[in-house]
């Protein structure tokens, strides 16, 4: 992860050895957040497996909080659909026992 | 409340939010457009307890290694993000390296090694570590060693005029299940009860003739799929978003009839309700959209072609390494994986 940006709140991370997969999630739990004037992702070179992602806030919030944010937002939301799948397949295997 | 002009810009940016229609020459909303701050009146932040609320999971069911199940209330990216990690990043064990011994058939050194590589191994690939990086040996806590010896013989015992192969010669052809695992080190105590073999027995390898012998040994170890597509776990990993066709006048008679061939059998449902049939929408979901109801120039105005924009069909193959089910929990540990990953490096490193 490295920043680069002016003051704290237009900041652009370098992601290394991640593409769409983890960019255009993270992207959208970022854009939820109605604090973030702009977010979005690009994938510099389909050569290098690195991806620049960009966060500007509105008004003085420092950039890093919803990018940790989203993160936790993410991560919330696959534990809670991993509990849900989970809780669905169990019916499954006992109603084929 | 809201007057009926209101209740009519409401109804089509409810549209514009749910649902992907498909017009006769183009694609409309493609693109989710809910965040906060793009339609006012609605409260787009993100809110936990709304998605838990919201979201549920239907396990349709599972057949032959296909799971079918349904995702609601989850977003593109999301869903798309699971259905990379399936088929990149769910790590399992192949062959990686061959070391050729005797190989003295017509399937060339390398295409032979190809080949092996392309077999689905049977290994739970959690029970194994990736190997280091410049590790050239390999210890038994990340290699699975497979051996494959066999020669080709002429059968004494054949009729003069045979022409078959199989009558002819012994072990002409060489399948999966001729290749046996040769424990290394202590896996016979790591893995007592573990049968570690290809998936499918019956997958053709070489054919040999009398004289030909194929002598190698082979090491599996634990990839991803990004690496090389050998090690992917799924055959397929697909999603579709959930068909919705509207009527938007009623539709009778021979219109009706039209209709019906317009779509997928099943879609189309034709009633008799006092005398006249009428076409009613029976079950959308197995739709496959092929714009047949376009060509048709009465019809193509009575009939509204949708997708539910957050509603996915995921249909998921197993080669058989991992039952399906699995490989979903496995998926979605892994995307948390990843944002652990970034969270531990934000606290890591000091923003100044």
């Amino acid at each position: 992860v490295q920043a680069d940006g002016t003051d704290g709140s237009c900041v652009t991370f370098v992601l290394h050895d991640e593409d769409h997969t983890l960019g255009n999630s993270l992207r959208y739990m970022v854009m939820k957040n109605p604090d973030v004037q702009f977010c979005g992702y690009c994938i510099t070179h389909p050569s290098e497996s690195k991806i620049n992602f960009r966060i500007q806030t509105r008004g003085s919030l420092p950039a890093v909080e919803p990018f940790r944010k989203g993160l936790t937002d993410l991560m919330g939301v696959c534990q809670h659909v991993l509990n849900t799948f989970e809780v669905r397949l169990l019916p499954e295997e006992l109603g084929s026992v | 409340l809201p007057g009926p002009g209101e209740m009519a810009t409401r109804r089509s940016t409810d549209e514009m939010r749910e649902r992907v229609v498909l017009g006769e020459f183009g694609v409309r909303n493609v693109h989710s457009t809910d965040f906060p701050g793009n339609y006012p009146g609605y409260d787009d932040a993100w809110d936990q307890q709304r998605f838990e609320e919201e979201f549920r999971v239907d396990v349709v069911g599972e057949e032959d290694g296909v799971l079918e199940f349904d995702m609601v209330g989850i977003d593109a990216a999301i869903a798309n993000a699971f259905r990379r990690i399936l088929l990149a990043e769910v790590p399992t064990m192949a062959v990686e390296k061959v070391f050729v011994y005797n190989n003295t058939s017509i399937v060339q050194d390398e295409i032979l090694a190809h080949r092996l590589g392309l077999i689905p191994i049977r290994a739970d690939p959690r029970l194994f570590e990736y190997r280091n990086q410049g590790d050239e040996e390999g210890t038994e806590i990340d290699t699975l060693q497979f051996q494959l010896k066999i020669k080709c013989s002429r059968n004494p015992q054949a009729a003069k005029e045979s022409s078959d192969p199989n009558e002819l010669y012994f072990n002409h052809k060489v399948y999966s299940k001729h290749m046996t695992w040769v424990p290394l080190g202590n896996q016979t105590d790591l893995f007592p009860d573990a049968d570690f073999r290809p998936v499918h027995d019956d997958i053709l390898i070489a054919l040999l003739r009398p004289g030909q012998e194929i002598d190698v040994l082979m090491h599996c170890v634990k990839g991803i799929g990004k690496d090389h597509a050998k090690f992917s776990p799924v055959a397929t990993a697909s999603y579709r978003l959930l068909p919705d066709i509207t009527l938007l006048q009623p539709i009778e008679d021979e219109a009706a009839e039209t209709l019906q061939k317009c779509f997928s059998p099943g879609v189309i449902e034709i009633q008799n309700i006092k005398g006249k049939k009428v076409a009613r929408v029976a079950n959308a979901r197995l739709d496959t959209f092929g714009r047949e109801v376009f060509r048709h120039e009465g019809l193509k105005n009575l009939v509204r072609l949708a997708r539910v924009r957050n509603h996915y069909i995921f249909s998921v193959e197993s080669t058989g390494i991992l039952p399906p089910d699995v490989l979903v929990s496995e998926a979605i540990k892994i995307l948390m994986g990843k944002c652990q990953r970034f969270l531990n490096e934000l606290d890591a490193v000091p923003m100044e």
